[in-house]
């Protein structure tokens, strides 16, 4: 019991007697993953709202979703492929670095979108009820909602190269399932810590960079010959993991160990749980910033 | 104090705000300038955290069947009592004890201008809490209500002021609450709609146990409340019969 309870004011007691409830509270974990579950029908009308929201404005609309990865790609294929063409390549390029290209743009989207979920949502934040982490967890549907149709371009690129159409093409769903975990739990993260220090977001392009140029998306690791520590390093890349693990489904040339796997479960479930507890024990303090 | 005619001494108590102040930390560039030369002289360089005080250990306790005015002075700390009151903003020190979940009268945060008034309608829904079940039942109602007819398909954007601040009412005065919290949202829209949304707050009043009003218009407190608070520089000054504290505080300004 704490001191306030053992001699509680005049107004305390007063406010117990008419069976009040003190306001502004962090909710326990469990209640808090309850109000969490009453209100999924707004976290999915919101996620869906805005992701339609944002391409409405455009003639194409929601052709977009399509048309923009696939320019990607090609700018992407034009200037790795054709201009810096180079020998740390695997055989079958063109799938391999739509691959890459397309999975790690949903991380960065998580990661850049997340760091915004709350101070791009103040006045929602400050004028509504609900609990806080359906901000996280919709930016981070929103990307979802605009990797599907992304990964089935990804697919029909594997086909249009060679790949050829198997079982093992199921093991994107698991892949894409623990990346979407560790995405969301760094999401909870950004958000939180971009509130408390506004000027993370102005680091996070060039985080987002260096994970771009250090985690394989236009090369194989394997074949740039580093150092074997450094290549340890390398290839304990969380984005690095998930990339070789959804290629892993797609593409015959990329085979991995349990121990990616295994890496990947890892990645997922401590970025996830840590994300969501670090983001929650804020829960009090987003309405006073 | 007189009573105000609801008796609080029998009613219930629905509020309980005891003690509470709120800071605010604001980061801005240099100290305060001391002249008009300095002002213009100095480039701002340095940024240096300096805190706010928003509320100054305001205690007062509201009753059920109660209506209270929260008056003051822009930047008074009207707003911020009220998000304390709502439970947004939690108190730097003090408590705030309530029935329920007060709740904000106001839903255009939730809104998305590029879709249509019909998705607004049920993502505003959705966000003060009701169910899917509820806003399909209240639908029909809430169009209605609006008066914007046939334009609730087309996206909020295209809307004209006073159609979008229909709308927004008429979603945000759907859900009710035992304890309601307004916030300068009576002057929406045009005579007609004016008067029907002045009804629609009357009738949420009732439906409430206890309503908070901020609004700089004198006139609109004297009339629809009971009790006034009045707030100034983040402390208590008055509060008592809603006629008694808005007289001393025109005198005050005046």
């Amino acid at each position: 019991m704490s001191a306030a309870e053992a001699s509680p004011s005049p107004a305390a007691r007063l406010a117990r007697e008419a069976g009040l409830e003190r306001l502004g509270r962090r909710p326990a974990a469990g209640e808090y993953l309850r109000e969490l579950w009453q209100r999924r029908h707004f976290l999915l009308e919101l996620s869906r709202s805005r992701f339609r929201g944002q391409n409405e404005e455009n003639r194409l609309g929601l052709g977009w979703v399509l048309v923009r990865p696939l320019l990607n790609a090609l700018v992407y294929g034009v200037v790795f492929g054709l201009l810096l063409a180079s020998s740390t390549r695997p055989d079958n390029f063109v799938p391999f670095l739509v691959i890459g290209i397309f999975v790690f743009q949903y991380f960065a989207g998580c990661l850049n979108d997340g760091s915004k979920a709350i101070t791009s949502n103040l006045g929602l934040v400050r004028t509504m009820h609900f609990p806080r982490a359906v901000l996280p967890i919709s930016v981070v549907l929103q990307q979802v909602y605009a990797l599907a149709p992304m990964m089935g371009m990804a697919a029909v690129v594997a086909l249009v190269f060679g790949e050829p159409l198997t079982w093992r093409w199921l093991l994107v769903v698991p892949a894409l399932v623990l990346m979407t975990m560790f995405c969301q739990g760094v999401a909870f993260v950004a958000a939180r810590v971009t509130l408390h220090v506004r000027d993370v977001a102005q680091l996070l392009p060039f985080v987002t960079r260096l994970l771009f140029y250090i985690s394989g998306l236009f090369y194989s690791i394997e074949r740039v010959g580093l150092p074997p520590a450094a290549e340890a390093v390398a290839m304990v890349n969380p984005v690095q993991v998930y990339i070789t693990l959804v290629r892993t489904g797609l593409l015959t040339e990329v085979q991995v160990g349990w121990d990616v796997w295994a890496l990947g479960i890892g990645w997922a479930v401590v970025t996830l749980v840590g994300g969501a507890v670090f983001f929650w024990r804020a829960e009090e303090a987003y309405g006073r910033e | 104090m007189s009573e105000p005619q609801t008796s609080p001494a029998a009613a219930r108590p629905t509020v309980v705000v005891d003690d509470v102040s709120v800071d605010y930390t604001v980061y801005a560039a240099g100290k305060r300038a001391t002249s008009e030369r300095k002002l213009l002289r100095r480039a701002p360089s340095l940024r240096q955290a300096r805190t706010v005080h928003a509320l100054k250990g305001v205690s007062f306790t509201a009753h059920e069947g109660e209506s209270i005015g929260v008056i003051g002075h822009n930047g008074s700390g009207k707003s911020t009592l009220l998000r304390a009151i709502a439970g947004l903003t939690t108190p730097t020190r003090g408590t705030v004890y309530a029935d329920g979940r007060p709740a904000l009268l106001g839903v255009n945060a939730a809104l998305i201008n590029e879709l249509s008034g019909e998705r607004n309608v049920i993502l505003g829904g959705l966000a003060l809490g009701m169910t899917p079940e509820e806003i399909r039942g209240r639908y029909q109602e809430i169009v209605d209500f609006s008066g914007i007819g046939e334009a609730v398909d087309l996206p909020m954007k295209t809307y004209s002021a006073g159609m979008g601040a229909r709308l927004r009412f008429a979603i945000a005065a759907s859900a009710t609450h035992r304890v309601l919290l307004v916030d300068e949202a009576l002057a929406v829209g045009d005579a007609a709609f004016r008067r029907r949304s002045e009804e629609r707050i009357r009738e949420l009043r009732a439906e409430a146990g206890t309503v908070f009003l901020v609004s700089h218009s004198m006139g609109t407190v004297k009339e629809t409340c009971t009790r006034g608070i009045w707030i100034d520089h983040g402390e208590l000054r008055a509060d008592g019969p809603v006629l008694d504290v808005v007289k001393a505080y025109e005198a005050s300004v005046r």
